[in-house]
Formats: C-alpha cells, sequence, structure tokens
C-alpha cells in the first residue's frame, strides 16, 4: 500500500475510532434514559447502582407482565387495574381508557402514568409488548398450550344469541 | 490481493459490467419478490397471537435488514471512495443512499402501521426505533452533505466520511433490542439459537429478504450506470455510446 494511502487509512480508523468511543461511552451514560420502561423490581427496589428510586408524582413508564388472576374490571366504566411483573415483586398499575387488542392476562405490557404510591402507577396510555415468536395457532397449541380463540369466534359464558338468530355457534377450531 | 478489482475502478468497464448484470438482476428481484411476498401475504398461516396482522412482516423485516444491508455497501464503497480516492466509489456511494434511504423509510411506515395495532401505538420513542430514524438521517444526511459545497471534491470526501462514521449506527440498531428496555421485540431470525419463527412463515420471509437484497444490488447497478453516463459525459466512449456529435 502507498506511504499516501496507508497514511489515510490510520487517520481514517482514528476519526472513526474516536467517534465510536465518544458515542459508546454517551449511551453507556444515558443507558437509563435510553431504557424505554421501569421493571417492577426496578421500580420497588431502586434502579442502577446507586438504587435510585422514582419519586410519587413522577411521569414514569412501566413494563412488565400482566399478573394472571389480577385484572379487575370496573362494571360501570372503562376503569381496570392489574398488576404487574418481571422476577421479583409486583406493582399495581390503575388504567381507564380502551386496552390494546393484544392485552391479556399473562402478556407483556408497557404502561405510562404517573406513580400514586411507591408500587402504584394510574396508568395515561397502555401499550402491548409481544414476543419475537411467531407460530401458527395449530403450533402454539402444540408447543405451548397456548389454546387462542379470535373475539368474533369466542365462546363467552355470558353470551346469549342475538334477538334475531343470526347467532352462529362458535366454531370448534380458530379459523385463521 | 484485490488486483483483480482494479479494472472496475475504470468507468467505461464498469458500466459495461453493470449493465450486464443489470437484467438477471432485475428479473431475479422481480421474480424472488412475487414469490416471497405472494407466498408470505397469502399464504402463510396466521400467527396464534397477532392473527393477520404479522403479516406486515414480510415487508417490515426484508426493508429494515436491507436498510442495513444497504448502508454496509455504501460505507464499504465510502471506504474504498476515501482511501484509494477511486471516483467510482463515491459514485456508487451516492447511488446507494437514495434507495438505502427508502428502504428504511418502507421499514419505518410499515412498523408504524404494524405498531398501531399491535402494540397500540404509531411511534414511541425506544430505542430501536429512534436509533432506525437516525439511520434514515444518516442517509439523507450524506445526500445533503455532498450536494452542499460549491466544490464537488470537499463535498464527497465529507459525504464519504459522514457515510463511514455513520456505520457505528448499524450495531446499535442491531442491538438496541438487547442492550435496553425497548418496546420493540427481540430479534426472531438474526440470532445464534434456533429461529423463534414457524418455518412456514420462516421460507417466505427469507425469500422476500433475498428479493430486497437482490433488488437492491440492481436498483444501484441502474442508478450508478446514469451517474457515470452522467459525470463522464465528455469522455470520448460515452459520446460514442449514445450517439451524439
Amino acid at each position: 500500500m502507498q506511504p499516501r494511502r496507508k497514511k489515510r487509512l490510520f487517520s481514517i480508523l482514528l476519526i472513526i475510532s474516536l467517534i465510536a468511543g465518544a458515542i459508546g461511552s454517551m449511551l453507556y451514560a444515558l443507558q437509563q434514559n435510553i431504557d424505554l420502561f421501569y421493571t417492577p423490581t426496578q421500580l420497588v427496589e431502586g434502579l442502577g447502582k446507586d438504587k435510585v428510586k422514582p419519586v410519587v408524582g413522577q411521569r414514569l413508564r412501566i413494563g412488565g407482565m400482566v399478573v394472571p388472576g389480577t385484572v379487575s374490571r370496573d362494571a360501570q366504566s372503562l376503569k381496570v387495574r392489574f398488576q404487574l411483573v418481571d422476577t421479583g415483586p409486583t406493582v399495581w398499575v390503575e388504567y381507564d381508557g380502551i386496552l390494546p387488542d393484544l392485552f391479556r392476562e399473562g402478556q407483556g405490557i408497557v404502561a405510562q402514568g404517573t406513580l400514586l404510591a411507591p408500587d402504584v402507577i394510574q396508568a395515561s396510555e397502555v401499550l402491548a409488548k409481544h414476543d419475537e415468536e411467531y407460530m401458527p395457532p395449530e403450533v402454539a397449541e402444540a408447543m405451548k398450550g397456548i389454546r387462542h380463540v379470535p373475539p368474533s369466534q369466542a365462546d363467552f359464558p355470558a353470551s346469549e344469541p342475538s334477538s334475531n338468530g343470526n347467532y352462529s355457534k362458535p366454531a370448534d377450531k380458530p379459523t385463521y | 490481493m484485490f488486483k483483480w478489482l482494479d479494472p472496475y475502478a475504470k468507468s467505461e468497464t464498469l458500466y459495461h459490467f453493470c449493465g450486464k448484470l443489470l437484467p438477471y438482476l432485475m428479473v431475479s428481484a422481480l421474480a424472488l419478490l412475487l414469490l416471497g411476498n405472494i407466498w408470505g401475504l397469502a399464504f402463510t398461516p396466521a400467527d396464534y397471537q397477532q392473527g393477520d396482522s404479522y403479516r406486515i412482516i414480510h415487508i417490515h423485516v426484508p426493508s429494515a435488514i436491507m436498510s442495513m444491508g444497504a448502508y454496509a455497501a455504501m460505507a464499504s464503497a465510502a471506504f474504498v471512495a476515501l482511501i484509494w480516492q477511486i471516483k467510482v466509489a463515491h459514485w456508487a456511494v451516492l447511488a446507494i443512499a437514495p434507495i438505502g434511504a427508502t428502504y428504511t423509510a418502507i421499514a419505518l411506515i410499515t412498523g408504524m402501521a404494524w405498531g398501531k395495532p399491535m402494540w397500540g401505538a404509531w411511534w414511541v420513542w425506544d430505542a430501536r426505533l429512534t436509533s432506525e430514524l437516525i439511520l434514515l438521517f444518516l442517509y439523507l444526511g450524506v445526500i445533503a452533505l455532498n450536494g452542499a459545497f460549491s466544490d464537488r471534491q470537499v463535498g464527497a470526501k465529507v459525504s464519504s466520511l459522514l457515510a463511514l462514521i455513520g456505520v457505528i449506527n448499524l450495531p446499535i440498531i442491531h442491538f438496541s433490542v438487547e442492550w435496553w428496555n425497548t418496546l420493540h421485540q427481540g430479534a426472531s431470525i438474526t440470532k445464534f439459537a434456533r429461529p423463534s419463527i414457524d418455518p412456514s412463515m420462516l421460507w417466505p420471509l427469507l425469500i422476500s429478504i433475498l428479493a430486497f437484497a437482490v433488488l437492491l444490488m440492481a436498483l444501484t447497478c441502474l442508478r450508478l450506470r446514469t451517474a457515470i453516463l452522467v459525470n463522464e459525459q465528455h469522455r470520448p466512449w460515452v459520446r460514442k455510446l449514445v450517439g451524439g456529435q
């Protein structure tokens, strides 16, 4: 390689590695700000080495799995409350609004809102987080024991045939 | 080691080489695109969780992967352009940039259309989405910087340098879902373990990814040929080719 090209190569590599180092340390320093949400454990036990806990009244996002059996809805309104968990303690989320379609017990969600008490969040927005696994319903049933029925075919215990008699019986198997 | 590449630094040789490749690339890109997308969008089973909505993956993932692949290709061309100071390499940078920007835009738009029904939001400022948006700005920045100087040589040098520095963003995009808490799910196919996507959905997806890659090459050849003609318009071989005086 010609000395001129070698010089150019080294100066460019130097520039790139310096900038990469700068960006790397920046991202490392800002790590907690780049995280989209607190996990329930981080919320309860504190975040990072200093165990910084968010203060009551602070706006934040919380992400975790909806604890099965904890979702309770208000019969008169859209109010709903449920517990979130990751690996440790659970926290309560209260929400007044329409939940996303993917919301269900055991589902990962991200809620944005304000901290009412150290472990209670009043959410203003609830987003569903889905995992990176994609499979047909039959495979999911075989692998995970999940039987997913689309809402249009769900056999709700309380559902009654509509008055005009057009109510169709739910199919035995999901058709998609 | 790379001596065999030397003839292609000459614009005339490269022009004819690209012209020879172009029909094959175009035909196979079209065939793969039709096969992968029709198979993926119409004939794969629905997802157990997301139903039919997940089908947009067959456009979203190929465009997202190839937006990064295009950037890697553009940065390699910028590297050659800067160190060996080969003009055609810089024209290749400029040929790839708008294609990559379009792929990035497709990935962002299809991602938003997928995010609204599944997550419940068009856009969230999480690490994956933000870094992919920065990729779009990098592409646009390369295009803009190139045209921002009255001295074209300076513009070429500065835009190539930006293209090269932007490579830092590629690992950030890829690992963003592992390094930070994000709403975006983790990688399905580009991980070392078994892909967490069913084979019946994986094959059309892989074909679509290949289709986007071949289409990228085809469009690059097309744009590079045009760039060579425009930049070398006063050369005798170009004049003879276009039949001018």
